[in-house]
């Protein structure tokens, strides 16, 4: 123990940060990375919606429209989601299985400190001549191949992004297999760990085909090569097949540590163990095997054989059967169970709803013929921030008003948690349900100005975004507010959780579980 | 809602916002019959694969609700039933098999159930056989091109929504942004086979009443057809991102009888020959003047309507060096373009006439007054 | 952390490198397994090399007829006016027949193009079979040359029953990126048409 209160000790002010391998250190660093992403990425969305007003021309030139959306989507997905959820996976992971710190601490310092880098250069895209990328967050060529250096920058960011991620998949992997406390057995291990561990075997596989695809995107751009370019024997719709390989895993890389929060979140405060944990290890499990092999779902209209279409489309159909499986899994445990709705139930509740939502609008985008209706207009643009913001962000803020008592040893403010959830969760649907009204009616996406019909549902829509943002205001003065001070957490914190996170104190020490503890 | 009140709304901008967000609140809310004003839900098919599609759309949509509905009311009972304010004491079950078996075979029961129709309108849309017209589309950034190939006819379609309108210093016409110079003219009841394929990047051509999508590819062609029921006017847009003016290449396809359609053909065929004609001409500066304003339409975008340009962005047409000086410099930029800058070469999208009346144009108005007239022979003469 | 814990993170980290540069490679490996894919699906042609076949002799169906239709674009980057001499030739399967493209330079400079072949409906690609082909080898036309390029091809008897119109496509891209991007125009690369509406006017005399 004398050794755990040396530890205690830790350099302070800015070498802190920079040089720390501490797990939680390096969590948080993780999650105000990932806070000051979402914040510049909302900003983006609102360039978005503000010229999305009304029909004409009103902020922006649609060159720079483009951009916006463009780098909206790359912060958003590998500057906001996916830093965040390796910060939780961070604080939590060695907390839950009951270990000193992550497996490799040097390599975690590293993985967080090339993102602020990355994140930089994905910003000076815009400042280079011709502007940020402006091709889509898929980059598809030609169009990505004709753009200025900024898609140079963009496709540098990208690598070292995913470098990032892979290091902390890597990490999160060493951590999980080799440094669970005794008897912590791999069917013993909570759920948000189980997601992790097969989130990150899905980022080592997915994040490197990625890394190829822009390569080659890159040496087609500058060095002559002609892996995407019809005149030189290339394919342009080879890019696709290689980017979905990467882009269909990636939407499960989003939200499946999502699953993993609100399997935490839900027996926690229906005060009843989670319904069919190994099914939901199973489903987990399928889910991310299916991810690999439905790829060229999101591109039904490029002209494919007819048995590919069909076989693509029973693929993809398939997984809505182990993601039915969880969905019932989490309703099965609210049943009979004696529930209260404190603001992280409120999260996963709504997460689970939301998510619900999207997963069956995805189900209609599966149907090959109807998506020929469907592909590329608004209603895929609803689908996926029903399913991306819908799952994982709604299942980011419950994670971190579940946690934020452990963190910071401080309860937050209740009541005002329940405000923000409430305006949160109405602005996000006031957002984006019309939009599924939009693309049915015809509006595709990624256009900075439409035809007089689509008027009325986009300004419900911008209205909607204008409020989410706003609202999220509150959000930020809620987690200072929970750091500056507040009423004390006990260490269980919730009546009902559990798991080794909630034996250490509130906050939780610098170093926990310097001595294994025996799990049983 | 009335189409004069939709009309009248839709031509103040911002100032209208919280009336129209009521009146289609309300529409929402009372009225099932003004949905298709608002687009709720698909345009009206006017093929028989569109209908299916719309089928098909609809019976997935219920499914699906019906599938939310269900699971939901067990979530919302238990949320309402099963709270510890109401003194619920929590139960332990965590597993049963035989309830997880049920559910994962009931659902993959229903998707087979989905997956046969589907099936059954996939292999439909896929049978391009037996075309009776053959209709060659090209996108460009940003508009297409129509080829009809069994009648030697072919012309670029353009948004013919004008800029006052887009810039929100005209009110915007029904339909605003949806129309153009070019609209495609099909015969209806007549199966027509469209070949899509792209002349730089990705598009996709796409008009949601005809039910028909497929992506534009620069180097390979894609097949896909379609038999119009009923005649009218139907409108799309490019469906893929393919640059700064994605938005605005639009597609109008107009259905009409075969006797219309021959009649359009023959008169598209003359058009053309009198176009060739027209090269060996000679204009006066009137005639020249007249068309250039429209043709420099297409200058616009950069160049401003009084041919002030953009100060450091984009050059002033008034008293700049090219459109005041040697008149073949002149005709060379607007043939060629100017390499590494937005200007690009016109050579192959303006006819000599056009080029010359253009360059005629810029050199008699918006400020200068060389007093020259270019020809088209000039122009034809700078091309080779 | 015990030396066992070291270890054992250390080997893992060495399999998940290894795993990532496999995947890495992968990625690139998409490339080649999806052409041996297209060849067994006849997904796409993309290489026109591999659409050289020597000379095959196989037995003329005469009971079956085959409709080719014949088309093109010249990309933009290519100032050429491209189009084929006839629009549509009917065909017995397994009979070899000449076709021929019109090209014309527009510009005021020789230029190289590639033409690259596309058929539709998809299934027919590799039953599609070119003998001689300008799409072989790189053209060059000088300043306003006019050419005629040839092509001879058969169409397999295996063709699928179900298959009655053939399309052939040619995309012909400026063979040299440098001039294709002079030609395309414009910083942020966009556009530019040559098959020209003025230019295919004046050769497009009605034919009744």
């Amino acid at each position: 123990m004398s050794e755990a209160a040396h530890h205690e000790e830790h350099p302070t002010g800015i070498s802190r940060w920079l040089f720390t391998t501490n797990h939680k250190d390096i969590g948080t660093l993780y999650l105000w990375f990932a806070f000051i992403m979402a914040v510049i990425g909302g900003l983006m969305s609102l360039v978005i919606r503000s010229e999305l007003w009304a029909p004409g021309l009103q902020m922006v030139d649609p060159h720079f429209f483009n951009q916006m959306t463009t780098v909206h989507a790359l912060i958003m997905i590998f500057g906001f989601v996916m830093p965040a959820f390796v910060g939780l996976a961070n604080w939590q992971i060695p907390m839950m299985i009951g270990a000193p710190d992550m497996a490799l601490p040097r390599m975690n310092n590293w993985s967080f400190w090339i993102l602020p880098f990355a994140g930089s250069l994905l910003l000076l895209s815009f400042l280079a001549p011709g502007g940020g990328p402006s091709a889509g967050w898929t980059i598809y060529p030609p169009l990505s191949v004709q753009g200025g250096a900024g898609m140079d920058f963009t496709i540098l960011a990208i690598h070292m992004l995913g470098i990032s991620s892979i290091l902390g998949s890597i990490n999160i992997i060493a951590t999980i297999l080799n440094m669970r406390a005794p008897g912590m057995k791999l069917m013993k291990m909570p759920l948000f760990v189980w997601s992790w561990l097969i989130t990150a075997f899905l980022l080592i596989a997915a994040i490197p085909v990625l890394a190829g695809a822009v390569t080659m995107l890159l040496t087609d751009r500058h060095f002559g090569t002609h892996f995407f370019d019809a005149a030189g024997g290339g394919d342009p719709v080879m890019f696709q097949h290689v980017f979905w390989f990467f882009g269909h895993p990636e939407v499960y890389i989003l939200v499946l540590p999502a699953f993993g929060v609100f399997s935490q979140i839900i027996p926690t405060f229906a005060r009843k163990p989670l319904f069919g944990y190994t099914s939901m290890v199973f489903a987990t499990a399928t889910i991310a095997f299916l991810s690999f092999i439905v790829w060229a779902h999101h591109m039904y209209t490029v002209g494919m054989p007819l048995s590919g279409e069909l076989f693509f489309m029973y693929a993809t159909m398939l997984i809505a059967v182990p993601t039915g499986v969880k969905v019932f899994n989490w309703i099965s445990t609210m049943w009979r169970g004696a529930m209260t709705f404190e603001t992280p139930m409120l999260w996963a509740i709504a997460g689970v709803f939301t998510f619900t939502l999207g997963g069956l609008s995805g189900l209609m985008l599966s149907i090959t013929p109807a998506d020929f209706q469907y592909h590329d207009t608004y209603f895929v643009v609803a689908h996926f921030h029903y399913v991306i913001v819908g799952g994982s962000v709604f299942a980011l803020f419950g994670a971190v008003f579940y946690w934020l008592p452990k963190w910071t040893g401080n309860m937050y403010d209740e009541t005002l948690g329940k405000w923000h959830f409430w305006l949160t969760f109405i602005g996000f649907h006031v957002t984006f349900f019309p939009q599924h009204f939009l693309g049915l009616a015809g509006m595709p996406r990624r256009i900075p100005d439409y035809a007089l019909q689509f008027a009325e549902f986009n300004v419900i829509s911008s209205i909607g975004a204008f409020a989410t943002i706003a609202v999220q205001l509150i959000f930020f003065y809620l987690a200072f507010k929970a750091m500056r001070g507040g009423e004390k957490a006990t260490d269980q914190v919730w009546e009902g959780a559990e798991g080794l996170e909630w034996t250490v104190a509130s906050p939780a020490p610098y170093h926990t579980f310097a001595t294994p503890p025996q799990v049983r | 809602m009335s189409m004069n009140e939709k009309k009248s709304l839709t031509g103040v901008r911002f100032t209208g916002i919280a009336s129209r967000l009521f009146a289609a609140l309300v529409l929402i809310t009372f009225s099932g019959l003004a949905f298709a004003e608002y687009a709720l839900n698909f345009q009206r098919p006017v093929t028989a694969i569109a209908q299916e599609l719309y089928g098909l759309h609809m019976l997935i949509f219920w499914i699906c609700v019906v599938i939310f509905v269900i699971v939901f009311a067990f979530m919302f009972y238990s949320i309402f039933k099963h709270r510890k304010d109401k003194g619920f004491k929590p139960a332990t079950f965590h597993e049963s098999t035989t309830v997880e078996v049920v559910w994962t075979v009931i659902p993959f029961l229903i998707l087979v159930g989905m997956a046969v129709p589907s099936t059954a309108t996939l292999l439909k849309m896929e049978d391009t056989r037996d075309a009776d017209l053959t209709i060659k589309v090209t996108g460009y950034q940003w508009k297409w091109q129509y080829e009809y190939l069994d009648h030697d006819v072919n012309f670029f379609s353009n948004l013919s929504t004008p800029r006052e309108q887009i810039e929100n210093k005209a009110e915007k016409g029904e339909n605003y942004l949806l129309e153009v110079d070019n609209e495609v003219v099909i015969p209806v009841d007549k199966k027509v086979k469209l070949l899509v394929t792209a002349a730089d990047v990705l598009h996709a051509w796409w008009v949601p009443q005809l039910g028909v999508k497929k992506d534009a590819i620069p180097g390979f062609i894609n097949a896909m057809w379609t038999k119009v029921d009923e005649p009218g006017t139907y409108r799309g847009q490019c469906a893929e991102l393919c640059g700064k003016d994605h938005g605005y290449m639009p597609i109008v396809v107009n259905a009409v009888s075969e006797d219309e359609f021959n009649a359009w053909v023959k008169s598209k065929q003359a058009e053309q020959v009198a176009m060739a004609a027209e090269a060996g001409k000679t204009f006066t500066q009137a005639e020249l003047m007249e068309r250039g304003e429209k043709v420099y339409a297409q200058c616009v975008a950069c160049h401003g309507a009084t041919g002030a340009g953009i100060p450091n962005v984009f050059p002033a047409i008034t008293g700049s060096p090219i459109s005041t000086g040697p008149v073949d410099a002149h005709i060379d930029i607007v043939l060629n373009g100017k390499p590494g800058t937005a200007m690009q070469a016109f050579a192959a999208q303006l006819n000599d006439v056009d080029i010359a009346a253009v360059v005629t144009y810029e050199r008699n108005a918006l400020g200068n007054s060389v007093g020259d007239v270019v020809q088209p022979a000039d122009v034809k003469a700078r091309r080779k | 952390m015990t030396t066992d814990v070291r270890q054992a993170n250390r080997r893992t980290l060495r399999k998940l490198v290894l795993v990532v540069i496999g995947m890495f490679g992968f990625g690139y490996a998409l490339v080649p397994l999806y052409n041996v894919f297209c060849d067994l699906t006849g997904l796409r042609l993309t290489d026109q090399g591999r659409s050289t076949v020597a000379a095959v002799v196989d037995e003329v169906d005469k009971d079956r007829w085959v409709t080719v239709v014949f088309t093109g674009n010249a990309m933009s980057g290519l100032p050429w006016e491209f189009k084929p001499k006839q629009t549509s030739i009917r065909v017995h399967p397994g009979e070899a027949t000449d076709a021929i493209y019109v090209v014309r330079n527009l510009a005021a400079e020789p230029i190289a193009g590639q033409a690259v072949p596309s058929v539709t409906p998809l299934k027919a690609t590799s039953h599609f079979k070119k003998t001689e082909c300008f799409c072989f080898t790189r053209q060059e036309l000088q300043a306003g040359e006019v050419m005629e390029m040839p092509l001879r091809f058969v169409v397999d008897p295996d063709l699928p029953e179900d298959v009655t119109t053939v399309t052939l496509s040619y995309a012909f891209f400026n063979a040299d990126k440098v001039s294709s991007k002079k030609y395309a125009h414009s910083e942020s690369g966009a556009r530019r048409e040559q098959a020209a509406v003025y230019a295919s006017a004046v050769n497009a005399a009605p034919q009744g």
